[in-house]
């Protein structure tokens, strides 16, 4: 397997509560990975830990390794702000910024001074709002606020913002828990359609999501990784009791 | 809570007569009934004393408006109420003066304080700075005034007022034209320190209704936290940060005692921040003993009062619409 | 490798690096700023402080420099700050209390709040103006009762906000499970409420009596001052911010010392309510539920 992401000797604590322990696993390049498991078994902790979110909240004690291509991410002089550019995150609630529309495309994209002119930042914010399948939808009122748009478009536009910085990895937590049905399916299929050119980790509550979405899978309960494995293997036959009763839907 | 009228409503709970619970009893209801009307007679207190306030200094300095146009005394040169004179101009532009300076030594150092706690400081740091604001802020102003005597008005007159004369003589406020320390560079250095723990304590309460959310939006395409701030958190803050500017600034207008000791009292047009100033509260205070012998000049130093107020008030309401309107959000949320 | 790599010469981080260090020197500007005062009031005050300061009233000569203490002061602020305290209480605890279990957060609620937070950016200065109108309305003159109304008039609004903000963030659970225990909303004021309110009443005391014992420009005019300790309301009343003041307007060196020694005396007590009241509130807190 060509591992994108690798997790090694990852412990996280908050304050004296530890809520990751001891977890090793690799993610691979260019797929789909899901991580489940029962609410507060910690697989959001470990997604926040891909983009360094995690020091975000005060009291947090983060130590391991997180591997990005060889490099851990946690070194001392690495530049976080570089990592959360590579490592792109779309919430599970969307948060368009207090902008229009255009701008929030634009915005990260102005941060790093991706682009030379207007003509190119034009090209770009209509290139990902097509990724994102809000082209059509959007291209008339482009500089209306974003948060004039359904939370199903916010959610795609944040998906286009996050892309727009030319991540490699894209991060999921619950994307879809706040939306409704139709606009969830969207987002699927998009990190489907997307998921050839990106390493995607999702975090999700449902089951069926997981199934949906998922090549490989990692397991989680009570703060451990419980299994992980390519994902037909997990839910057809999976090797841990725990896993199975979870599968199951007993937990 | 707030679409139920609370003492009133029947209580559907009324009809519940468990072993647990107490029948809500006609005479229980009544005092519940008679509570609530005295309860309610004590809040119109709050808003009563602001209308008594103003009515009664408008009472008590009507013979001066009535002696006088308004024009006049809000712009009269000359004050010598032994000879009828009435002019508030100087003390106007004194406290104008006073104040300005204050706030321009406070809001950036404010600003930059309240956005590092908001958004940069440890729980720890905090919980230190917190502290050490409210220490600030319960210093009593005469204390103040103390300390402006003995460190800031030989530090401006030894130290600032030498440093201007060298480089900045030729420009007009910072022009050395009594070199004494007392001014209004010292009151200004005074009542920035004052007003800074409000600015500070408000604006941090602004900068935390922002939600996280769009904090981590900005972050997670990789912005830095200061871009995050300037580009994301400072536009939405723009107007509370405005607010707290001008609620310091309503404190500094009435700031009385630390001001007096150390602003010179002279009655001038200041043209620089080295001048002598005589700002309105100082006025008030120093001659509340004298003002009954001499005609008019009770109503004149009262009308003084009321002037004073009037800007507070109207600064204070503006001020704490904006920033209730901002914490609402909060709640909301 | 290496594309994580700082790149330290980027603006960006050359900005951020920047603004937080600029921030961190505000921040340590602003706590020196109380050092500073504290060091100057102690350096300058402790040398003339002395026991007969705190336990004698002044003698004859004591303003060019002879014999006596400002006990008439210390006892006199003393006076004025508690009564006017337990003035403002009567009235703030109802408010607070109204607001919380009445009001909520509603349009009433916040005129009341609006209207109390406006008072409390009334200065001193205005409201010992007002007191003095109000005295030669009534025929009073300067006297004890005077400044405890007046101290009270400007406690009012700072207790009551200072209650309503830590009642606030009592939970409304707690007020709903009495509620549906039969209580009326007046039971629950009075009995959860004013339970939950502990905290909260002791914190408005503390920081209503540090502000009332510091205010100089309103008792100026109300007070009066005095060598003697005040034996009735209606007699005119020392206070300690007004020992300060009239000491250091003294030609004398001798009595200017005292006038430090004296802002010594009055800092110390403002900075032990102060502390007291955040000890205090935070052992409350314990045995409430949050």
């Amino acid at each position: 397997m060509d591992a994108h992401i690798q997790v090694k000797n990852l412990n996280v604590h908050y304050g004296k509560q530890q809520a990751l322990k001891n977890i090793n696993i690799d993610i691979p390049k260019n797929q789909i990975t899901v991580i489940m498991g029962p609410s507060g078994c910690g697989k959001t902790t470990l997604l926040k830990t891909f983009n360094r979110f995690l020091e975000l909240t005060d009291g947090t004690q983060i130590t391991g390794e997180v591997l990005l291509d060889g490099q851990n991410i946690y070194d001392r002089d690495v530049d976080v702000t570089e990592v959360r550019k590579v490592v792109g995150l779309l919430a599970q609630r969307p948060s368009p910024l207090p902008m229009s529309i255009y701008d929030n495309i634009a915005y990260g994209m102005h941060i790093h001074k991706m682009k030379r002119d207007r003509k190119e930042y034009k090209a770009a914010v209509r290139h990902y709002l097509e990724i994102a399948g809000l082209w059509e939808e959007v291209h008339k009122r482009l500089h209306d606020p974003a948060t004039s748009l359904s939370i199903g478009q916010q959610q795609r536009l944040c998906l286009a913002r996050g892309l727009a910085v030319e991540p490699e990895i894209i991060l999921g937590d619950e994307p879809t828990s706040a939306l409704d049905p139709i606009s969830s399916q969207n987002i699927e299929s998009r990190l489907l359609d997307l998921k050839d050119q990106y390493t995607t980790v999702i975090v999700t509550h449902t089951l069926r999501q997981a199934k949906r979405l998922a090549d490989y899978v990692i397991y989680m309960y009570l703060g451990e990784v419980i299994e992980a494995g390519p994902a037909k293997e997990v839910f057809s036959n999976p090797q841990h009791e725990r896993t199975k009763a979870y599968l199951e839907g007993q937990i | 809570m707030s679409q139920v009228d609370p003492g009133n409503s029947p209580q559907p709970i009324q009809k519940v007569t468990g072993r647990l619970t107490r029948p809500v009893t006609a005479s229980r209801a009544r005092q519940n009934n008679l509570a609530q009307r005295t309860f309610f007679i004590f809040t119109l207190l709050p808003v009563l004393l602001i209308l008594i306030v103003t009515v009664a200094l408008l009472f008590r300095s009507w013979p001066i408006f009535n002696a006088y146009p308004l024009k006049d005394l809000l712009f009269g040169q000359v004050w010598k109420p032994n000879d009828g004179l009435f002019g508030f101009r100087p003390f106007i532009l004194g406290t104008f003066w006073v104040t300005a300076v204050g706030v321009v030594l406070a809001v950036p150092a404010c600003i930059l304080v309240s956005i590092y706690l908001a958004e940069y400081a440890h729980n720890k740091t905090r919980s230190i700075a917190k502290p050490v604001l409210d220490l600030l802020a319960a210093i009593p102003p005469v204390v103040y005034g103390v300390w402006g005597l003995l460190a800031i008005v030989p530090f401006v007159d030894k130290v600032l007022a030498p440093l201007s004369g060298r480089w900045l003589d030729s420009v007009s406020i910072f022009a050395v034209n009594q070199p004494t320390g007392f001014g209004i560079l010292s009151a200004g250095i005074v009542l920035a320190v004052m007003i800074a723990p409000l600015i500070i304590s408000v604006m941090f309460e602004i900068f935390s209704t922002v939600p996280n959310d769009l904090r981590h939006a900005s972050l997670a395409v990789g912005a830095t936290q200061w871009q995050t701030i300037r580009n994301i958190i400072l536009p939405q803050v723009g107007p509370g940060i405005i607010a707290a500017v001008v609620l310091g600034a309503s404190r500094a207008l009435g700031e009385t005692i630390a001001v007096l000791m150390v602003v010179g009292n002279i009655p001038q047009i200041p043209t620089s921040i080295f001048d002598s100033a005589y700002p309105l509260p100082a006025l008030i205070a120093n001659n509340y003993g004298e003002m009954m012998s001499i005609p008019l000049y009770d109503a004149a130093l009262l009308s003084a009062a009321l002037v004073l107020l009037a800007v507070i008030l109207i600064f204070n309401i503006l001020s704490m619409l904006v920033i209730q309107r901002m914490l609402r959000r909060k709640w909301a949320s | 490798m290496g594309f994580l790599k700082k790149k330290r010469w980027q603006r960006r981080h050359l900005m951020e690096a920047f603004m937080k260090f600029i921030m961190q020197v505000s921040l340590v500007f602003v706590a020196g700023a109380l050092g500073l005062i504290l060091w100057i009031i102690v350096v300058r005050g402790l040398p003339a402080l002395s026991w007969d300061m705190v336990t004698k009233i002044p003698e004859g000569g004591y303003y060019m420099g002879k014999g006596g203490g400002i006990l008439n002061a210390i006892l006199g602020s003393l006076y004025l700050a508690s009564g006017g305290t337990l003035l403002a209480m009567l009235f703030s605890i109802p408010i607070a209390m109204y607001l919380k279990t009445y009001l909520g957060d509603s349009k009433w609620g916040r005129y009341v709040r609006l209207s109390l937070d406006v008072l409390w950016g009334i200065p001193s200065i205005v409201y010992g103006a007002f007191g003095f109108t109000l005295m030669i309305a009534l025929g009073i003159r300067a006297s004890l009762l005077a400044g405890i109304l007046v101290l009270a008039l400007i406690e009012l609004p700072i207790m009551t906000r200072a209650m309503d903000e830590v009642i606030r963030r009592m939970p409304v659970d707690l007020e709903h499970a009495a509620l549906a225990l039969g209580s009326t909303k007046f039971e629950v004021a009075l009995r959860v409420v004013t339970r939950q309110m502990l905290p909260g009443i002791t914190t408005a005391i503390l920081l209503g009596f540090g502000r009332g014992i510091g205010d100089a420009a309103s008792v100026l005019f109300t007070a009066g001052y005095t060598d003697r300790i005040p034996t009735s309301l209606m007699r005119p009343t020392a206070s300690l911010p007004l020992a300060v003041f009239f000491q250091l307007g003294s030609p004398y060196p001798e009595v200017q010392q005292r006038g430090y020694a004296a802002a010594l005396i009055l800092t110390v007590i403002v900075l032990a309510v102060s502390l007291g009241s955040r000890w205090l509130s935070a052992r409350l807190n314990k045995y409430t539920i949050k």
